[in-house]
This record gives C-alpha cells, sequence and structure tokens, in this order.
C-alpha cells in the first residue's frame, strides 16, 4: 500500500480519506514499512467497507492486516442497526469465533525439558489434528443443539473443566442469543464427530516459554513469570462455522439487491440487522461462537489429562479465551454519544480497557488479555487492552502476524522435513500429521510477530505484556 | 473443442489458495477446479478412485454455480472423511449433476496438508477466453 497516499495522523497511524462510495474514513494501525508491505488489495477492501450502510466512526485496519474476503484480515467495523446497518457473513468470515486461549500450567521449563519429547508425542496423540481426524465425542440431534447453546458451560457440564475456567472466557463461556434452529442440518451433520480437534492450516496448540515480561503489574495479574510455561491453543468453529459461513454468505449475496444493497464485492455479503435475514445469521453466528468455546474447551480438557500425566500437581488454570472472528453487539462513545453497535471483528480481538464493566473482576484493574498468535518457530505475546481514550478501533487489537509469503511461494522454498529438523535444533518440537502442511506453515512464511506488537504497542491498541518462545508445536 | 488440453491449476491468495481448472467445456473447467480442490489437501496420485458420491446443485449464474459445486464436493470431504481423484460434470440449465471418485481420508497415506473450509467468491471467475477455452476459477479458504 502506498503510504503517500494516505493522510499521515503519526508516526504510526494513517487515514484513508474518504471518495467515492465511502461514507466514512478508514484508519491504518503501523508504521511505515508495515503498512508500505501491506497489498493494496487491503486499501481496496478497507474502503469497500467504508461504503457498507450504517456503518459508524470508521473502517479500521490492524498493523497484520492481510488481503481477505470481503474484508480485509485485520479489519475491524462498527454498524448501527438504527441507521440501515448490516451484519456481514463475509465480514466475521468462515471460520466463526476462531481464536486463542492460553492455559497456565504453573510448571517452569526445568521442569519440562526432561519429558518434552514424550509430552509431544502424547499431546499430539490425544489431540486430533488435521483433515481425516475424528473428535472422541459424536454428538446426537439434542446434544448438538445444548452445545450450540451453551458453549464451554455445556462441555463443563459434560465434564470437560472447571467452573472456574468460565470466568475467564470472553461471554463468560456461553454467547446469548444463540439460535440453534438458524444453523442448517449441513452444519449439525459436519460438526458431529469434529469437537474437540484442532483443524488444520494456521491451527495450532502450542506449549511455550514466558521469555520476556514487559510490563510486571500486568504480569503478575495474569499469573506469568519469566520462565513459565503455558500452552496456547489456537482453533476455532471447525465444519459448522464453515458450514454456516459458506450458506449465509451465498444467501445474502443473493439477496443483497433485493435489500436494496449494493455491493462492490460478492464477498461482502450482508443483511440488514434488522431484517429476518440478518437475524437469523447473528442467531447462527451466536451458536457457532458457542461451538467454538466448547471446541477450546473440549482441547484444554485433553491438554489437561496429557499434562497431568506427566506432572500430577499441575493444574492448568485457564488465563483466557479470546475470539478474533466474531460480530458483537457493543456500547462504544463515538463523537461524545453512547451508541449500541454490532463491531465486526475479521482477524482482530476485543481489546477492553481496565475498569470496563464486560471484563472479569480478575482484570478489572489492568484491562483485558489479548493474545498476539506466532507461527511454530516466531514468539507469541501476550499484550492487554490499554484503554486509551477515546478507545482506539473500537477497543480492538491485533491477533497475529499474517502471512508474507504464499503457500506455494512457502513450498517452492521450504520442505516439512528441513523445517522440523532446524526447528529441533532450536529446542522446538513440531508434530503434524503433513510434512507438506508444516512447509507450508514454515515460520519464515509469516510476517515479524515482533513488529506487529510493536505497532499495536505504540499505537496503543493494546501494551506489551510478555513474549512468549515455542517449545512444542502441534499443528493441524 | 479439439485441443484444449483438461488441467488443473492453483494461483496464490494471501493465506489461501486459488483453484483453476482450464477445459474445452464448461464441465471440464469445472471437474478440472475440483481436481485443483483436491492437489491442495495431497498429491492425486495418492487418492485411489474406489467408491463414487454423487452431488446436485442449482445456482443463477455460473459463478455462483462453481462455487456451490466446490461447497457440495467440500461438504462430502468433510462429513464422509473422503478425498476425491476424479469428477464427472453435467450442467444443464443452471443445474449441475457431478460425481466424485475417492476413498476414504489414509492419514498416512494421504498426510493432508491442509483442510479446505469453504469456496469463496474471490476471484470467482467462470468465462470463455478467445482461445475458445473455459476457464473456472475461485479461491478456497483452508
Amino acid at each position: 500500500m502506498n503510504v503517500t497516499a494516505l493522510h499521515k495522523l503519526s508516526d504510526r497511524k494513517w487515514q484513508l480519506d474518504p471518495t467515492g462510495d465511502m461514507r466514512v474514513p478508514a484508519i491504518i494501525y503501523g508504521d511505515a514499512i508495515l503498512v508500505g508491505e501491506m497489498e493494496d488489495k487491503v486499501r481496496e477492501q478497507i474502503a469497500n467497507v467504508a461504503s457498507l450502510p450504517g456503518i459508524v466512526g470508521a473502517a479500521h485496519v490492524m498493523p497484520d492486516a492481510h488481503w481477505g474476503y470481503g474484508f480485509p484480515i485485520g479489519g475491524v467495523a462498527a454498524f448501527d442497526p438504527d441507521e440501515g446497518g448490516i451484519v456481514s457473513a463475509g465480514g466475521v468470515g468462515f471460520d466463526i469465533s476462531c481464536g486463542v486461549r492460553t492455559i497456565l500450567t504453573g510448571l517452569r521449563r526445568g521442569d519440562v525439558e526432561p519429558v518434552k519429547k514424550e509430552l509431544a508425542d502424547s499431546l499430539f496423540a490425544n489431540i486430533p489434528a488435521g483433515l481425516g481426524s475424528r473428535g472422541k465425542i459424536t454428538l446426537d440431534a439434542i446434544d448438538m443443539d445444548a452445545m450450540l447453546s451453551g458453549g464451554a458451560g455445556w462441555a463443563l457440564q459434560q465434564g470437560y473443566g472447571i467452573p472456574a475456567d468460565l470466568e475467564r472466557i470472553e461471554e463468560h463461556g456461553k454467547m446469548e442469543g444463540a439460535e440453534p434452529d438458524a444453523v442448517s442440518d449441513h452444519a449439525k451433520e459436519r460438526q458431529r464427530a469434529e469437537m474437540g480437534t484442532l483443524g488444520s492450516g494456521n491451527h495450532y496448540l502450542e506449549v511455550q516459554e514466558v521469555s520476556t515480561i514487559h510490563d510486571e503489574t500486568a504480569a503478575s495479574t495474569f499469573g506469568l513469570k519469566r520462565g513459565d510455561v503455558v500452552v496456547s491453543i489456537h482453533c476455532g468453529s471447525r465444519g459448522l462455522g464453515h458450514q454456516i459461513g459458506t450458506e449465509f454468505l451465498r444467501e445474502m449475496a443473493i439477496a443483497a439487491p433485493a435489500n436494496g444493497i449494493h455491493l462492490p464485492d460478492l464477498e461482502l455479503a450482508c443483511a440488514p440487522i434488522k431484517s429476518e435475514l440478518g437475524q437469523r445469521y447473528l442467531g447462527a453466528m451466536r451458536a457457532a461462537i458457542n461451538c467454538a468455546l466448547a471446541n477450546r474447551q473440549i482441547i484444554t480438557h485433553l491438554t489437561r489429562r496429557v499434562f497431568t500425566h506427566y506432572f500430577p500437581d499441575a493444574t492448568l488454570d485457564l488465563l483466557f479465551d479470546v475470539s478474533h472472528n466474531t460480530c458483537k453487539e457493543e456500547w462504544h462513545e463515538l463523537e461524545g454519544r453512547k451508541r449500541w453497535v454490532f463491531v465486526h471483528r475479521k482477524g482482530a480481538t476485543r481489546a477492553f480497557g481496565p475498569g470496563h464493566p464486560d471484563l472479569p473482576a480478575a482484570f478489572a484493574a489492568v484491562g483485558q488479555p489479548v493474545f498476539i498468535g506466532g507461527s511454530m518457530g516466531t514468539m507469541s505475546a501476550i499484550m492487554v487492552g490499554a484503554g486509551a481514550k477515546p478507545e482506539p478501533a473500537f477497543a480492538s487489537a491485533c491477533h497475529g502476524a499474517g502471512r508474507r509469503l504464499s503457500r506455494h511461494q512457502a513450498l517452492k522454498r521450504w520442505h516439512g522435513r528441513q523445517v522440523i529438523d532446524e526447528l529441533a535444533h532450536r529446542g522446538i518440537i513440531i508434530r503434524s500429521p503433513s510434512s507438506r502442511g508444516v512447509a507450508e506453515e514454515a515460520p519464515g512464511a509469516y510476517k515479524d510477530t515482533a513488529a506487529v506488537v510493536e505497532a499495536a504497542h505504540v499505537t496503543g491498541l493494546a501494551r506489551k505484556v510478555a513474549d512468549l518462545s515455542p517449545m512444542i508445536c502441534i499443528k493441524g | 473443442m479439439k485441443g484444449i488440453a483438461p488441467r488443473a491449476e492453483h494461483f496464490a491468495h494471501g493465506a489461501d489458495v486459488g483453484v483453476r481448472g482450464i477445459g474445452p467445456s464448461r464441465e471440464t473447467a469445472f471437474e478440472q477446479a475440483a481436481v485443483a480442490l483436491s492437489e491442495i489437501v495431497t498429491e492425486l496420485q495418492k487418492i485411489e478412485p474406489k467408491i463414487s458420491i454423487s452431488v446436485e446443485c442449482q445456482a443463477p449464474s455460473d459463478a455462483l454455480l462453481l462455487v456451490d459445486w466446490l461447497n457440495a464436493v467440500i461438504y462430502r470431504m468433510a462429513v464422509e472423511r473422503m478425498l476425491f481423484r476424479r469428477f464427472a460434470v453435467t450442467i444443464f440449465d443452471h443445474r449441475l449433476r457431478g460425481e466424485a471418485w475417492g476413498e476414504a481420508v489414509d492419514r498416512d497415506r494421504h498426510a493432508p496438508a491442509v483442510e479446505p473450509k469453504g469456496a469463496t467468491y474471490t476471484e470467482l471467475r467462470v468465462e470463455r477466453d478467445g482461445n475458445g477455452e473455459w476457464i473456472a476459477q475461485c479461491v478456497v479458504d483452508v
């Protein structure tokens, strides 16, 4: 993206002024290098988002943004239902409520090192990953609907977890307003045997060491010390979310002209929030959020079982669970007025600052944990909602470094075995069903996580708390 | 049309992969697009065409029909845990009937690289070029 075509607001904040059909400006976060590296398609896509009915404030682009579907990945936009605002299936994406949860283990690196290989093998054997894997549970129609309504709370009732977990999940583990009846039989069928599975692509389970602490107060509140071992799980609503995304994208694309909506890109398929289709999508999407929360809860249970085999006294307390592909109803202040808006975050996480009423009590004083995912060999990061006033990007932050090279380019440059061996040399164990999948996900195929984290920190989207370095990575 | 060899290709899209089918007819282009979809997951020669399944779809345009066809294949891959090697498509009046031959996923033998989530409207094109070749393409979210 050519930064000279943007209006510079600061060294790490740029504005695309409204032109053509844009109803609001777009704000792009990142230094000149990061923004310069973004594809031109990101500018085109965020300009399209800014033209959608009922958009308020501005459309926002996170420092890790890249070319997506309709919305850029790393795009944030809010819509007011009273001003004809829309909800967009494309704006949430196929992997509804994809997210990251991080679990404290109470262990130190020195505890884990002696059994690292065995631990990696056990995690790989017990946590289904990749295409063709099956979960250990199959849901019948009644359980399916209960899961779609109950989220992580449902998983708890099935014995997967402890009550304290729910306080450490967005929406307390259960998204209200879910409508299992709005979810098609096809979507439910696709999910029947996929509960507790990681999926593939960039999804992973990683055992990590807290390598650096940037903010002692927040780190202490989060229970993090340098040298501690944590587990991070990155996955979403699996086949159910994919099918809901597929079906509603089609229905909204076909219905758009009748709803008076001009779609500059079919992938922006959307419907007015105040319409039967918009409401039905919201009900189905919220059910998919519950599916993702239940899925990560079950994987947490499987992880705990493996860890307690090697470390019988380990408790594995949940730090937090955040989703980064969602549309949520929230209060935000715009031009001095509180407004109830529908915030789309596509490849962006919520980042509530200190004192936000929706935060768990444990985080009220410091703000919400924000997780920035790495890529096998590279650091991940834990940040905290900064609480800047006015809040930037509807209290959102980035979610992980985007790709630098396509899967094809990565395959030309690396072999899976070579990546696994190089990482093993650095003390990082990779377990994956596919050598080609590892090559496609090679750390070098991704942008620099540290630069993305720095940009989020300096622009006030979130504040740095701790860096995590990988020890074991289970790839789907 | 003679002289046009049906073939499958991929093209780059950010984190995902574009599939492109090329052939002398719309039907062969659709078949080859599905071949390209299979090749995202594993090498085609690793898949044995042992079992056949059939799908039907209907859409208001060729472009939407391509997305529906690929999504129907993705759905069957997911729920039946299968991979497909060969495809046969007939299209009449925006109605598609397709058959796919493949086998159950064998995680050791196929070592699936990724799991397709859905065919998208990004870079979606179904058209005949100046050489008479039909091209059917879109990006697949993986």
